[in-house]
């Protein structure tokens, strides 16, 4: 925990950006399949906020992730992050966008031949990053996400919900402004699955936006944050985050309600 | 530290991906061996195609009574004034005699007087071209048969069945060679390029990964590249020194009793090294760098 306080006070939350993180304005998808991705959809993501993307399978979340990180373009409408139109990014510019989202999903896409440190390390490695920095940030962000003993084990040597965790440590490594999670905890089962999603409030506390795609309803009512629900591709519900501010520490609470052993894998 | 990191992903993708990275080593070595045996190969047979039709002649007879001074009209008309003539050489009506005698000396003496007349003799300078000299030296007449640009020419003749035998066998060796050449150039580059893809293949979770975490196109591409020219150097030495061995054993022991081998149209041996190495490199290298973009889409 003793990291994760450190984080936090980084990013204290002060007076909030009003620019948007992620805005999507009249976007649609349509795969060349034919099947519809998205349909006109809107939202804005604020700095800070942390947001669920609900829906059942095809109904889109998916699509939007992968319209954030310009792994997909759009049909038609726009898609901003950080206030940039996605479609001027130039696609050689691409990998400098994605630097700054990090991105989680629900088979982890860990490398089986490398430790768990060497995982983590690995996404510095391949952005340039110098040995000196890597050494610095690489045991931090295994600290804040509870794995700071399992640093030479195997993905295959680790349950789901610490794979998940290294992915995550993975996502989080390079202090991205925002963080994408898809059906983080698609994989694992309840309780595992209330460590992930503190483990992502936590990140989210330090000041990065959080967007979390998921169908598991019980974990998005307990959490008591913003939600944005879609159905086909439409924006069907947007439950403003008025209600449950960011930070508020009632979605802790309600978690505590659970039985103790979420809680210890939590840490 | 980058180009240390890069170096240490290739040898580490190389030793994890040891079956993949085998095959395709396998494969640069046995097309490089095929094109390197096949290279001169080609080179002597086409060498001694062309030794072959160096022989394709056209000869043109003068009148019986030809004087000196037609003759060297003939001379000057065949080397300046006929497109096409490669070399001339004549062949007076006393030195024809002497050779035909020594072939068959009882038929002539019982001629008793020389029935031969003065001979040039043509070599175009390719043999494709001597049609187009029979043509120019005795055109077709328009009433059939062929009349001669000069009065003192009695006749063209070109040796018609051996020369069209010559041209249509060497013609058919030189294009096999090419069509053959081209299927080997094809298939190696489709067989390295495929295994290239599987290894690839294995691989493609890391790719995924870089792509996501934000590596450059050519930060991912260069340690494949890196790994493609260790795999094309690999095989490409072995393949040269398995030449070598063979050369020496084989070829040079032979090549002292068979003209062909010692062809001297041949490619030096040194130079074959180099160009079979850089070929399997090259490819290799490539061929990596490419299937890399199918990957690299995403």
């Amino acid at each position: 925990m003793r990291a994760s306080e450190q984080h936090a006070g980084r990013a204290a939350p002060g007076a909030p950006d009003p620019r948007p993180v992620v805005e999507l304005r009249g976007v649609s998808k349509r795969y060349d399949s034919g099947s519809a991705g998205l349909d006109q959809a809107t939202f804005a993501v604020a700095a800070g906020e942390f947001v669920f993307l609900v829906g059942a399978t095809g109904s889109g979340k998916s699509t939007v992730m992968r319209l954030l990180i310009k792994e997909l373009e759009p049909t038609s409408g726009t898609v901003r992050v950080a206030g940039r139109d996605l479609a001027e990014v130039a696609s050689e510019r691409v990998p400098y966008l994605r630097r700054n989202i990090g991105v989680v999903f629900q088979d982890f896409k860990l490398l089986p031949g490398r430790t768990v440190y060497d995982n983590v390390a690995y996404a510095l490695q391949v952005t340039g990053h110098s040995r000196r920095e890597i050494r610095a940030k690489v045991p931090d962000v295994l600290a804040l996400t509870g794995l700071s003993t399992k640093l030479h084990s195997y993905p295959d040597q680790l349950s789901g919900g610490e794979q998940q965790r290294v992915s995550v440590a993975r996502a989080f490594v390079m202090h991205p402004p925002l963080l994408l999670a898809d059906e983080p905890t698609g994989n694992l089962d309840p309780q595992t699955s209330v460590g992930i999603m503190q483990l992502l409030y936590r990140i989210n506390r330090t000041g990065t936006t959080v967007l979390v795609a998921t169908h598991d309803k019980a974990m998005v009512d307990r959490m008591r944050r913003r939600v944005i629900e879609l159905r086909d591709g439409r924006v069907v519900r947007d439950e403003a985050s008025g209600r449950y501010l960011p930070g508020d520490e009632s979605a802790i609470e309600a978690l505590t309600w659970l039985p103790a052993g979420a809680e210890a894998e939590a840490r | 530290m980058r180009i240390g990191f890069l170096l240490r992903e290739a040898l580490r993708s190389l030793r994890r991906n040891a079956a993949p990275s085998f095959a395709a080593l396998a494969t640069v070595l046995v097309t490089t061996l095929v094109l390197g045996v096949f290279i001169p190969v080609v080179q002597a047979t086409t060498g001694a195609a062309n030794e072959v039709r160096a022989r394709v002649l056209l000869d043109v007879y003068l009148d019986v009574g030809a004087t000196p001074g037609d003759r060297e009209r003939v001379r000057a008309l065949l080397q300046n004034g006929t497109p096409h003539v490669g070399r001339v050489v004549f062949v007076s009506k006393e030195a024809a005699y002497r050779q035909e005698r020594k072939r068959n000396p009882e038929a002539y003496d019982l001629l008793g007087k020389n029935p031969l007349p003065d001979t040039f003799r043509i070599t175009p300078d390719d043999a494709d071209n001597l049609a187009k000299i029979k043509d120019a030296l005795a055109p077709l007449a328009p009433g059939g048969g062929r009349v001669v640009a000069d009065e003192a020419i009695a006749e063209v003749k070109d040796r018609r069945d051996e020369t069209d035998k010559i041209l249509t066998a060497t013609r058919v060796v030189k294009l096999s060679m090419a069509l053959l050449a081209g299927l080997l150039a094809l298939a190696s580059t489709l067989l390295v390029a495929n295994t290239i893809r599987l290894s690839l293949y294995a691989r493609r979770r890391e790719v995924e990964v870089m792509k996501l975490v934000g590596a450059t196109d050519w930060f991912i591409r260069w340690p494949f590249v890196i790994e493609g020219v260790i795999v094309g150097a690999l095989g490409g030495v072995l393949a040269v020194l398995m030449l070598g061995v063979g050369k020496v054993a084989l070829i040079d022991p032979l090549a002292a009793d068979f003209a062909l081998i010692a062809a001297p149209e041949t490619i030096d041996f040194g130079v074959l090294a180099a160009l079979l190495i850089v070929a399997g490199v090259g490819v290799s290298a490539i061929g990596s760098g490419l299937s890399l973009r199918r990957f690299l889409r995403v």
